[in-house]
């Protein structure tokens, strides 16, 4: 087993005749992996934020509450 | 048996299970992942027909053949979600179609870059190109459809039955290429002699692609489902409790 290229340019051209497709279809794959491992995590992330969002707001209406019922 | 299907039931217990998966799975695509691509774009013979494109194939096949896999997968959790109500298979039917649609895309996608190569057309209305794009539809139509659908539990329902009656395109991509005459190559046979058409460092470095883009369908699959369970439990006091805990957010 060996290394099948034998300049840095001869890899990054993939041997001059299909530079553009082999490349863009290891482009295509890394876009689908990054994209489907980064939008859940930015959905989670998002949803946390909504969720503390909620929490404080209720708990200040829940304060209000309390002081118009004392007052 | 009974008691842990009842128990994988349980949304709550399936996240913080696979809470403790997650750091291995991902480790495990890491490792596979560095090793297939290194092999498959630096150490993988040229083809004695196709030359260095045979470089599309260790991203081709890997995310074509799972991409098959994932609407049987969608079609046995919408039969647990009609027999058995499991809350948690409808959310993972959930989740697996926007993932098998981004298969798909990119199963048709990177076929069609290396078919202009090696057919000289982009798309041909073959019998394997042609039910695999149906199979993208299927899976645009179970998205739209649980979208359109405002009760929860009637789109459930609806995209269970959808996904069963859809699966049936299954077998028909997988056998298209010995059923019909098709311009698509049928698979090729595995061979552990080094002279064959098929050796195995050929076959070798596709069968770790495969594994990798396998343990990253079931990392983005677990990613998505989570998100799923706490949009769905947000009510309950372990996700109000969870979602005190996160700190930066």
């Amino acid at each position: 087993m060996e290394i099948q290229f034998s300049s840095l340019s001869e890899f990054l051209t993939m041997g001059g005749s299909y530079t553009f497709h082999i490349w863009s279809v290891y482009l295509l794959f890394a876009v689908f992996i990054s994209y489907n491992l980064l939008q859940p995590r930015l959905a989670r992330r998002q949803f946390i934020r909504e969720q503390k969002r909620r929490a404080t707001r209720d708990a200040e209406l829940a304060a209000k509450d309390a002081g118009r019922t004392q007052s | 048996m009974w008691l842990w299907f009842s128990k994988l039931g349980s949304p709550r217990w399936f996240y913080e299970l696979s809470s403790k998966w997650l750091p291995w799975l991902y480790a495990a695509m890491i490792v596979l992942m560095g090793i297939g691509l290194v092999w498959a774009l630096l150490f993988v013979p040229e083809d004695y027909q196709q030359g260095q494109t045979i470089r599309i194939m260790y991203v081709h096949v890997p995310v074509a053949s799972i991409s098959l896999a994932c609407f049987p997968l969608m079609a046995v959790a919408g039969t647990i979600t009609l027999v058995w109500k499991m809350k948690l298979a409808d959310m993972v039917a959930k989740s697996v179609a926007p993932i098998g649609a981004w298969f798909t895309g990119l199963a048709l996608a990177s076929g069609a870059i290396w078919g202009d190569q090696i057919w000289g057309t982009w798309w041909a209305w073959d019998a394997r190109l042609t039910s695999l794009l149906i199979q993208f539809f299927l899976f645009i139509g179970v998205i739209a459809l649980r979208s359109a659908i405002e009760s929860p539990d009637n789109a459930a329902k609806a995209c269970a039955v959808l996904a069963i009656v859809g699966a049936i395109n299954v077998p028909i991509i997988k056998y298209s290429v010995e059923w019909w005459n098709t311009l698509h190559q049928p698979a090729s046979n595995f061979s552990m002699d080094p002279v064959a058409p098929n050796p195995p460092e050929v076959w070798v470095p596709l069968v770790i692609m495969i594994s990798a883009v396998y343990v990253f369908f079931v990392i983005a699959l677990i990613l998505r489902t989570r998100n799923e369970i706490l949009q769905r439990e947000r009510r309950a006091q372990w996700v109000i409790d969870l979602v005190a805990r996160e700190q930066r957010v």
